[in-house]
């Protein structure tokens, strides 16, 4: 089978600190995989190489390859603006832009040239619904996006997100800023996203991997410990230390 | 030490004392029934209200360390094999109490021939020694002991079947023993069923520590 996002013998430094060490990972489409590990185990900065969200950092360089389907997104005739269209990202804390909500859900359209309203409507009716926030604010798409509540925000920045029409969307702890009742409706939307979608995580809440993924990777000091069937992490882990983390007896 | 090894120590010390509990309900079950002494089957059957209990503190404990703690990997299988050790001790102390009725029940002792013919002494020790050691491989988490458990269930079966045929062959020789004859094969039948209920024990205690499903499977 062919996988969607493919990780081969991946290094990451920071200047002299080895960040990510000799990573392989291999990722299939239309599936949610949860990235786990203590603070610092390199679980975000390996996140963001999917859509090159590194880049910029101060002495950032790598190794080995990042594929999206077969293609080499760190080649030189990747354009990064079209990788970031395809792989989509979602942050901890919700970041709305402080335009309305309709603006902000059409943003990257709008910035692609796209003018026609009657395409922006409907990628703005669709990308809401899509959200499962469209029944929440379709009276009132020309109200300010930050008079929404903090989970509101977060499936509106998904909906921004999704407006693009990505293939892969990144989510880094997206509701550990969230109440639990908009935890479970995140989680309720990562699930049925998937159908459409290959998405990855990282969640510092255990049982949010274990509720919403199908493949947790467990990350420490750098080097991915065990990848598996979440199901086989949480019930019969291989490696010790990935038993001592989760169960909670280290990191 | 980390915060969740503090109720799994307090659980895991509260089933332990739960089968020394059934052991000593046991070991007085066998003594009353070899010495016919009605009044150490009488204390076993009060007692039988104890093991209840604490079956009931267990379960309760396991269900708090389940809701609190949200188990995982090997504190999960952890709490689910309590769980079922806990109801497989429980009903072996019923079995103690059952025999201990038995005694209660008649008026003299059984017919020593009959219980002699059919190991029941024998058969007893070795169920106590099976539930020991059993114990054993609970507390140092001991697979390999656990394994040894299923040979003393062979052992077990093995005498009751053998039990069906002498007591058969002395009934037809003497039928004025067949009241005597049907307690001790309601005796050999529940210390048989002792046999089952350690075998899961053990099956539980591989499952938690190894992670390896034995039930209904050939054992390895």
């Amino acid at each position: 089978m062919k996988y969607k996002l493919t990780s081969k013998e991946v290094h990451v430094w920071y200047g002299d600190f080895h960040a990510i060490k000799n990573v392989s990972l291999q990722i299939r489409p239309n599936t949610v995989t949860a990235f786990i590990g203590p603070s610092g185990c390199g679980k975000s900065t390996f996140l963001r190489l999917f859509n090159r969200m590194n880049d910029y950092i101060d002495g950032f360089h790598m190794g080995g390859d990042i594929l999206i389907d077969d293609r080499n997104i760190y080649g030189k005739r990747t354009l990064v603006e079209e990788l970031r269209k395809e792989v989509g990202m979602v942050f901890q804390k919700p970041n709305p832009f402080p335009k309305t909500i309709y603006d902000n859900v059409v943003y990257g359209l709008v910035i692609q040239g796209i003018r026609d309203k009657r395409v922006l409507d409907e990628a703005c009716e669709q990308s809401l619904q899509q959200a499962a926030l469209w029944n929440e604010v379709k009276d009132d798409l020309k109200k300010s996006a930050l008079a929404l509540s903090g989970g509101q925000q977060q499936r509106l920045c998904i909906a921004r997100t999704l407006a693009v029409k990505p293939t892969v969307i990144l989510m880094d702890e997206p509701a550990s800023a969230l109440d639990p009742l908009s935890t479970v409706k995140i989680e309720e939307l990562i699930t049925q996203l998937k159908e459409h979608y290959t998405i990855v995580i990282v969640t510092h809440n255990m049982q949010q991997a274990a509720r919403i993924s199908d493949k947790t990777a467990f990350f420490y000091v750098g080097e991915l410990i065990e990848y598996d069937s979440t199901v086989n992490i949480f019930t019969n882990p291989k490696q010790e230390k990935t038993q001592s983390y989760i169960t909670g007896r280290f990191g | 030490m980390s915060q969740i090894d503090n109720p799994v120590h307090k659980i895991k010390g509260d089933l332990s004392e739960m089968f020394q509990l059934v052991s000593k309900q046991l070991t007085k079950a066998q003594q009353a029934l070899q010495k016919f002494d009605k009044d150490l089957a009488r204390e076993v059957i009060q007692i039988e209200r104890r093991v209840n209990g604490e079956e009931l503190q267990i379960d309760r404990a396991a269900e708090n360390f389940i809701a609190l703690y949200a188990p995982v990997a090997i504190d999960l299988r952890f709490v689910l094999a309590v769980l079922k050790i806990n109801n497989n001790l429980e009903r072996i102390g019923d079995i103690a109490e059952g025999i201990s009725k038995y005694i209660l029940e008649t008026e003299k002792n059984f017919d020593a021939g009959l219980t002699e013919s059919c190991n029941v002494q024998p058969m007893f020790e070795a169920a106590i020694r099976m539930l020991n050691d059993t114990q054993t491989a609970f507390d140092n988490e001991d697979t390999n002991i656990a394994r040894k458990i299923f040979k003393y269930d062979d052992y077990l079966d093995h005498i009751n079947m053998e039990a069906i045929q002498i007591l058969s062959d002395m009934v037809k020789k003497d039928p004025s023993k067949v009241g005597d004859a049907l307690y001790i094969i309601s005796i050999i039948r529940k210390l048989e069923r002792i046999g089952d209920q350690l075998k899961n024990i053990a099956e539980e205690i591989i499952f938690y520590i190894e992670a390896k499903v034995l039930k209904h499977a050939e054992r390895k």
